[in-house]
């Protein structure tokens, strides 16, 4: 039974939505925006996710986490999409921890992932060049010099790059001590080394980006996270756990505006009647509901590929994500227009939900990206 | 569980040893067995299938013994669907009688109507036909206006049915009659039985743009009908019409998944028909298209499982009442596709020059626009999610 949920994912659900439209509905983001907070999330906040156990969600017993899965993770994340909660979930918990589940040694592992459990260390990974996604074309490197590794190279649109504590860096392994000359590999560096530079970037959904820059950073031993010839796999694992899990945050995020949106059509009178009594705004609120069904059953089939480590797993991935960009898009677009002059005002939280949505709709490859990957994957 | 897994175990040794090689591929419509007082089978294979399925009361698996259902748990029942598909199993009785009709009395009907009705309908013996549309009243289902008159020992009725699906070739048709013209729309309509062989019941055949004529016009013209044929009370009948189109729309909202005839996918039509380059259609629209069309496929795919899964432990969702509007939209969308894969190929309307394949997809493509007409239009569909689900004003 992985399209629905059970019994302890429900109370996992229900727990989470109580606490964040609690501690977190949507005017805490607009607060955060408005105070141009440096840090860009409340890491009180954050530490009560901790002593949730949320930090801990999809990561293994042995190293303190709950060990539940991302069917677990989903139904959080799902629920941060309704509240447009800002927090290192995704970069630290998902992108971060994941990687180093999946490529870190055993004293890595034990050296970080408890760490991450108990909110003590946050995570950010660097891996675009461009404006647009590209796990492949990337000129970062690392080198070997004078018996020293050495980082160069820049990075943007890196999700939690201003405040976390350390960046995994991806990068060309160019030292000559592994088989291939290109070799992938992820680089841990915490973010106040010498040769770091920081540049924050203030995007439309009011988060934390940053663009950074690395010149002759200094690597020490023990930094290398999936050294050898597995690096390209494995940034590919960690990308579509991070897909994965992005979607579920969206489909939260486009529940939200949906169900706003209707409500809306509910109370909105004109010419002497509710709007939503008009045919040409039920139908087009109910295509919506249809997609909104159809990109459900997708998502919840993705999370369940990544706990069950289907080999689907990426063309599950490029499927949830290419839909969820579309529906996302559809669903705020809609928004705004049936919410009329009200929905273009700041004063509307639907306008924040709209640009949220862009932002989730490049992390981690647009529409274009993930629909010729799928037919990439099925041959045609 | 277990117990499940053995049903599961002894279902596939029987399916192996009784469903004959013949019945394991798609059926094209020739291939199908109806049933019928005049009925023949199709082929030898089609009658041993059917004649085994009958005699393990499998036909109608969940329906009580009683009626000549196999008395099957949900659970079980899917079971046998699945096996069933496992070896690409024909039906072995196509029955708007075991689809429509049984449901409906199982639900409303009497315990005499029961008993006389439905173990007909399991052993293949009456074919029936369904008479909701009128000429006058397609969207608009509950403006009936065929007319059933109380005459004290039986109903009087006149008027005519139109999309009447094998009128021609059935032996019944189950009807919506108006039985109070002076009640308001959907309060004065019944539930009738009518044989086809009364006298003053004719149906004629309506040819259709894919060339077919599976539908027909029933005309009515002082027909006599017993009041023992009334499906619950008198003018109620309209709660049971809403709850057999619910059956009708999970019908065809299954049926547009995997239909019947032989049709290629786009996947394979695409490596036919369309140039590749560097392992890629080389037409970047036409790949885009292809695309669309399989992720859509994949999440309704899903979202089919997503139903079932929710079924069997209780969970309520709106997923079951999309799936007519994606369904048969789908299905519509799957054909324009292969016909611009296709380019001229798939255009041929029949004789030489075109492979059979070709000639069907075009005919599958015609007939395809009936699925979002047919069982309450898409635009039907929208209506009743805008106010069922989502519970937004009457316009």
């Amino acid at each position: 039974m992985a399209l629905v949920l059970n019994e302890e994912q429900r109370l996992l659900r229900d727990t989470a939505r109580e606490f964040l439209t609690k501690n977190a509905p949507v005017a805490e983001l607009r607060r955060l925006r408005d105070n141009c907070d440096e840090i860009g999330y409340s890491p009180s906040l954050w530490q009560e996710m901790v002593a949730l156990g949320w930090a801990g969600i999809p990561v293994q017993e042995a190293f303190g986490g709950l060990d539940f899965g991302y069917l677990g993770l989903g139904v959080v994340l799902e629920e941060t999409g309704r509240t447009l909660t800002p927090s290192p979930l995704f970069a630290t918990l998902v992108l971060g921890a994941s990687a180093i589940q999946l490529g870190g040694n055993e004293s890595q592992k034990e050296r970080l992932l408890p760490a991450i459990v108990a909110g003590e260390l946050t995570l950010a990974l660097a891996l675009e060049e461009h404006n647009h996604h590209n796990p492949t074309g990337f000129s970062t490197s690392l080198r070997k010099e004078n018996g020293q590794y050495l980082l160069n190279g820049s990075k943007c649109f890196v999700l939690d790059g201003h405040s976390a504590d350390q960046c995994l860096v991806v990068a060309r392994n160019d030292s000559g001590c592994t088989q291939s000359a290109d070799a992938v590999c992820l680089v841990l560096v915490p973010r106040e080394t010498d040769g770091v530079q920081c540049d924050r970037t203030l995007m439309a959904d009011s988060r934390n980006a940053a663009n950074l820059t690395f010149q002759n950073v200094v690597i020490e031993d023990g930094w290398i996270i999936g050294e050898g010839s597995e690096g390209q796999t494995l940034l590919e694992a960690v990308l579509d756990r991070g897909r994965v899990a992005l979607c579920a945050e969206m489909l939260g995020l486009a529940r939200e505006a949906f169900e706003r949106t209707v409500d809306y059509l509910k109370e909105r009178t004109q010419f002497g009647v509710k709007i939503g009594s008009f045919q040409a705004l039920q139908h087009r609120a109910a295509i919506m509901l249809t997609e909104l069904e159809l990109c459900q059953s997708v998502v919840l089939q993705a999370l369940t590929a990544v706990d069950e480590d289907s080999d689907q797993l990426p063309a599950m991935a490029s499927l949830a994500k290419a839909k969820m960009n579309e529906l996302v898009q559809t669903v705020t677009n809609e928004a705004v227009q049936m919410h009329g002059g009200i929905g273009v005002t700041d004063e509307l939280d639907i306008g924040l939900f709209l640009k949220r949505a862009r932002v989730c709709m490049q992390v981690l490859g647009d529409s274009g990206y993930h629909k010729d990957r799928y037919a990439r994957l099925c041959g045609y | 569980m277990e117990e499940l897994e053995a049903f599961r175990r002894e279902t596939r040794t029987w399916l192996e040893e009784n469903c004959p090689d013949s019945e394991r591929q798609p059926a094209l419509p020739d291939d199908q067995y109806w049933g019928g007082r005049d009925a023949a089978f199709p082929s030898e294979g089609a009658r041993v299938w059917f004649e085994r399925m009958r005699d393990k009361h499998w036909i109608a698996p969940e329906w009580p013994s009683a009626y000549g259902g196999g008395g099957l748990s949900p659970e079980q029942a899917h079971v046998l669907k699945q096996e069933l598909k496992r070896i690409r199993a024909r039906p072995p009785l196509c029955s708007l009688g075991l689809w429509m009709l049984g449901p409906a009395l199982l639900e409303f009907g009497s315990e005499e109507q029961k008993l006389e009705h439905l173990p007909s309908i399991v052993r293949g013996e009456i074919r029936w036909c369904q008479g909701y549309s009128e000429p006058g009243s397609g969207s608009d289902l509950a403006s009936v206006q065929t007319r059933a008159e109380d005459r004290g020992d039986h109903f009087l009725v006149n008027g005519s049915k139109i999309w009447t699906t094998g009128a021609d070739k059935a032996d019944c048709i189950f009807c919506l009659v108006r039985t109070d013209p002076g009640a308001k729309k959907q309060e004065g309509i019944s539930f009738l039985l009518i044989d086809m062989a009364s006298d003053g019941v004719s149906a004629t055949p309506i040819e259709l743009i894919s060339g077919e004529s599976e539908f027909c016009q029933t005309f009515f013209d002082d027909v006599l009908v017993p009041k023992s044929n009334l499906v619950g009370e008198i003018n109620k009948g309209w709660s049971i019409a809403k709850a057999l189109l619910v059956h009708e729309r999970k019908l065809i909202a299954e049926m547009g998944t995997e239909s019947p005839r032989k049709q290629i996918t786009p996947t394979a039509a695409a490596r036919e028909y369309l140039p590749f380059s560097d392992g890629r259609i080389a037409d970047a629209h036409l790949r885009a298209a292809l695309v669309d069309y399989e992720m859509l496929l994949q999440a309704i795919a899903l979202t089919h499982m997503r139903c079932y899964e929710e079924k069997s432990t209780g969970t309520q969702s709106a997923a079951p009442l999309i799936m007519k509007y994606v369904g048969t939209e789908l299905e519509k969308a799957k054909s324009e596709l292969l016909l611009a894969i296709m380019g001229s190929k798939g255009l041929g309307w029949e004789g030489e020059g075109f492979s059979q394949i070709e000639l069907d997809t075009l005919r599958i493509w015609a007939f395809s626009k009936t699925l979002t007409i047919a069982g309450g239009t898409s635009e039907i569909q929208l209506n009743v999610l805008a106010k069922r689900v989502l519970g937004l004003p009457q316009s």
